[in-house]
């Protein structure tokens, strides 16, 4: 059942602010936008159609989606590059006592430093929403990548 | 350019050493040296790794591979044999099997309908003999002559290779015993396909060939390991090639550290890099535990085989890939990752947690593109110059005890010298 507007305008606000915050290089906070038991996972179309479990990216829990974040600050070298996410309409739907389930189209731009910009991923996030304390929390959200061939490599989340 | 490729290759590039110590960056940039690699190197007189029989395990399914940047079917026919064949038809030259993958009894080509059985013979012709006398081809044409090209295989433990020369030496002595004991241990029970990663690199494939042998940018690229103190250089592990250096396992063994680890301060080596220092934690380090699975200490073992295959295990994440060039400048690799048939859910569980480490995203590989990339942008001139090969000595291939080390990448260039006609180090 699609929630009413003034919820869909919240899970609108935490979809809006989870594109921000990546796209500002605010990962740390991004990871914030995630409920204590939580699990992100980039998987490609094309493991999805044939109902393979291999994802491009697991954390299964929140220290897990930290340690990533971590290591991108403190360890990996990757392609100097700024991100510009274009997330489309969203889509929510709750039934009774269940997560609220949101979905949306992207697509995600990155650009490097001479401001050359190319299509870098394109595809949808399925997301489950839990309101807590400090307000909607991702519990749950699978990135389904249909640009399963990466480009050059994934480092920042999509 | 006017000159005739050989005679422009070898005025232009030279390898001033016999040793590859010197390899012209020209080779990596050169869209005709690249025509001729897909003719000598890939059609050559190599095994090509094609996919895994657990991927066709039905009469009828057939997955689409490249060899090189040829698209070829590989599939398993009504008798159960595995066959691979060029995905082009043999009328007009039109991509015949469509679908990357699925089952099927014949594969039929969209435009005019030509089918070809599971072995590559053409079976189907519509309107051969065309319609109330008007038409169709002329009455000697023999479909035997018209089947798709098809392209040797031999498979060891389930592991599809191929060969378009009729030249290729049977697949064990191709791997030489090292190699086939390699995919004898990955595939030393049946497996089960988890998945697929792609990644589409911008740069030559054989500067990702170089980075497959060449243990020394481990430690100091790599720096996820390095960072949260779980390995380093200094670690046990090496190198070892086969006769002729063209395939390579870098290894690294269980077992904490060598003695002569125990004696280093962490940072040693490093200088004033700023690297090296092992003090961070990760908060949950548990997809980083290796559950043992093999008779030996290996922790590491990735077996890079001539030319664009290898077999990956990074812990108890285990993958085969295949370079699936694209031009001179472009290379996509794909990894089918895999497990056993009998992991129990925990280890299926790990195995997919443990793949975080590995593929386009991974936390100790995902440099490996930028790295690429990185040389391939700064080369784009200047062919007639060199890549420096030294670490680990010059002079004869020989197996490395330590992963300070790039000489299997000179046993690589060695190999694609003698298949490309070249020979390091003549006089020009």
């Amino acid at each position: 059942m699609i929630v009413p507007i003034d919820l869909w305008f919240r899970v609108h606000d935490l979809v809006e602010t989870y594109g921000r915050f990546l796209d500002d290089d605010r990962l740390e906070a991004w990871v914030e936008l995630f409920a204590e038991d939580c699990r992100y996972e980039i998987v490609s179309r094309e493991n999805r159609d044939q109902n393979l479990p291999l994802s491009l990216m697991l954390c299964d829990n929140k220290d897990m989606l930290r340690d990533r974040i971590f290591s991108l600050r403190e360890a990996n070298i990757y392609n100097i590059h700024r991100d510009c996410h274009v997330i489309g309409l969203v889509r929510a739907t709750r039934e009774g006592a269940e997560p609220i389930q949101a979905t949306a189209a992207y697509s995600l731009f990155q650009s490097n430093q001479e401001g050359d910009s190319r299509l870098f991923s394109v595809g949808r996030y399925e997301l489950d929403l839990v309101d807590t304390d400090d307000g909607l929390r991702i519990q749950r959200q699978i990135v389904v990548v249909d640009t399963g061939a990466i480009p050059t490599l994934l480092a920042t989340p999509i | 350019m006017t000159a005739t490729l050989r005679g422009h290759d070898q005025a232009t590039y030279t390898f001033p050493e016999a040793d590859c110590s010197r390899i012209p960056y020209g080779l990596y940039r050169d869209a005709e040296i690249y025509a001729l690699e897909q003719r000598l190197i890939f059609r050559g007189p190599v095994w090509n790794v094609l996919a895994l029989e657990a991927e066709i395990p039905q009469p009828g399914d057939f997955r689409v591979v490249a060899v090189g940047d040829t698209p070829v079917i590989v599939n398993r026919a009504k008798d159960g044999s595995v066959h691979a064949m060029v995905n082009r038809c043999a009328h007009r030259g039109s991509t015949v099997q469509r679908a990357l993958h699925g089952n099927c009894k014949v594969h039929t080509c969209c435009y005019h309908q030509w089918s070809f059985d599971l072995t590559g013979k053409l079976v189907g012709v519509p309107f051969q003999k065309g319609l109330n006398g008007a038409g169709g081809l002329p009455p000697d044409f023999d479909k035997a002559e018209h089947g798709l090209e098809t392209v040797r295989v031999a498979i060891l433990n389930g592991v599809i290779f191929g060969t378009f020369s009729e030249e290729t030496e049977p697949l064990e002595a191709y791997l030489g015993p090292l190699f086939t004991h390699q995919i004898q241990r990955l595939f030393h029970k049946p497996i089960r396909v988890l998945g697929y990663q792609r990644q589409r690199i911008f740069g030559n494939w054989k500067l990702y060939t170089d980075n497959l042998r060449d243990p020394n940018h481990g430690g100091l690229l790599h720096m996820f390991q390095i960072t949260f103190g779980i390995a380093r250089l200094s670690g046990t592990g090496g190198a070892k090639m086969d006769a002729d250096g063209k395939h390579n396992l870098s290894w690294a063994a269980q077992g904490g550290r060598s003695e002569a680890e125990a004696e280093t301060p962490a940072g040693a080596g490093y200088g004033d890099t700023g690297r090296g220092d092992m003090k961070i934690k990760l908060r949950d380090p548990s997809m980083l535990r290796y559950f043992k699975e093999f008779p030996d200490d290996l922790t590491l073992a990735i077996s890079s085989l001539f030319p664009g295959g290898a077999l990956q295990q990074i812990g108890n994440t285990l993958a085969v890939r295949q370079i699936r060039t694209r031009s001179a400048d472009e290379f996509d690799i794909v990894s089918t990752f895999f497990g056993y048939e009998d992991d129990d859910e925990a280890l299926a569980r790990h195995r997919l947690r443990k793949a975080n480490l590995a593929g386009p995203a991974g936390l100790v590989s995902m440099e490996d593109g930028e790295a690429v990339e990185l040389v391939h942008r700064a080369i784009v001139r200047d062919g007639d110059r060199h890549s420096v090969v030294e670490f680990g000595g010059r002079g004869p291939i020989k197996d490395q005890e330590n992963l300070i080390s790039d000489v299997p990448m000179r046993g690589f260039w060695l190999h694609y010298c003698k298949l490309m006609g070249v020979t390091p180090g003549a006089p020009q």
